[in-house]
């Protein structure tokens, strides 16, 4: 069998069909198999502070250490904001791919306008 | 709109003004209980609570009530709210870098967890405005800070960013002030009290 990490990509439309704690239920079940979880909408803030709370009750020492999230501006959204002066595009990040994964299994290298560049291990 | 304005000037001094609840957020590390300590010492010569270089020194939030700020000859009452920082991520090994035992270690990511939850409930439920305070050597685009001021907005709460830390050599306060141009950043150091008086007037004007 070949090792690696597996990757679940999940697309806007699967999601536009489920609720808020499906998708946290959803993407904490993936995370903690050691999963790395890419939704091709990302969450919108509520659903991340819900994420982030579910999160931290689901730490447990020597067991699961948490998430390593990220994403990238979108090309819509509101005006104004912090990828408005960082990347020039005047819009917020709401809606656009964001990714997922084990805080000891995934690491953000590079953050660019429109690119992310990521390093995942397999679970140990 | 101006009918129900007023409506809601008479009924404010008729029963008197709801005192808001400021919650001082960041990531951990940031300075806030220090920041929180200034504040409330500046005012009532008291500390909130203790400080530390270990991460995750506050893992309970701690409000001090009627903190009076005054500035320009203006008077506002609020309360000040001292959380605990905001992360995605706590591991127990981390702290057994700053020499604790593995079981002191445990307990404080335990009660580490407790608090991120406990300060994103209070987010949600009982706070009116964000103090949101940065470390100014660290990059300020980290996901945690993108996350937490996106809620902010998206709750509509008043916030002022604070750009913590300016005493040190390698501290960039601008770059703080470049990655939120929506939003007021006022640069201050909370352990020497540079500026703070620049803060307090930032919090009569936003908070008011």
């Amino acid at each position: 069998m070949i090792q690696g990490v597996q990757i679940d990509m999940l697309s806007s439309d699967r999601l536009s069909r489920m609720t808020s704690m499906e998708k946290i239920r959803l993407i904490l079940d993936d995370v903690r198999q050691g999963y790395i979880v890419v939704l091709e909408k990302g969450l919108t803030p509520e659903e991340q502070g819900k994420l982030l709370e579910t999160t931290m009750m689901e730490i447990s020492p020597g067991g699961f250490s948490g998430i390593e999230i990220e994403t990238y501006p979108s090309s819509g959204g509101s005006e104004g904001g912090l990828f408005s002066k960082l990347f020039g595009g005047g819009k917020t990040p709401a809606g656009r791919l964001m990714v997922i994964g084990p805080v000891d299994q995934l690491k953000m290298l590079t953050r660019e306008k429109d690119r992310l560049i990521a390093w995942a291990s397999a679970a140990q | 709109m101006a009918v129900m304005t007023r409506i809601r000037g008479f009924f404010s001094k008729l029963f008197g003004k709801k005192r808001s609840r400021v919650g001082i957020y960041g990531p951990p590390n940031a300075g806030k209980t220090t920041l929180a300590n200034r504040i409330v010492r500046d005012v009532t010569g008291e500390a909130i609570g203790p400080v530390s270089e270990v991460p995750h020194e506050t893992r309970r939030a701690r409000r001090k009530e009627g903190v009076e700020i005054n500035s320009g000859g203006s008077k506002l009452l609020i309360d000040i709210v001292d959380t605990p920082g905001v992360t995605t991520k706590i591991d127990y090994h981390e702290f057994l870098e700053y020499g604790m035992d593995q079981d002191e270690a445990v307990a404080r990511a335990r009660e580490a967890t407790e608090g991120v939850a406990e300060a994103m409930h209070w987010l949600r439920e009982d706070i009116d405005g964000v103090i949101y305070v940065l470390d100014s050597t660290q990059d300020p685009f980290m996901h945690v800070n993108i996350m937490m001021v996106g809620i902010i907005e998206s709750r509509k709460l008043p916030v002022i960013i604070v750009a913590n830390k300016i005493d040190l050599p390698d501290a960039a306060p601008q770059r703080i002030k470049s990655a939120f141009p929506q939003h007021p950043v006022v640069m201050v150091s909370g352990l020497e009290g540079n500026n703070m008086d620049d803060l307090y007037a930032k919090i009569s004007e936003v908070f008011r």
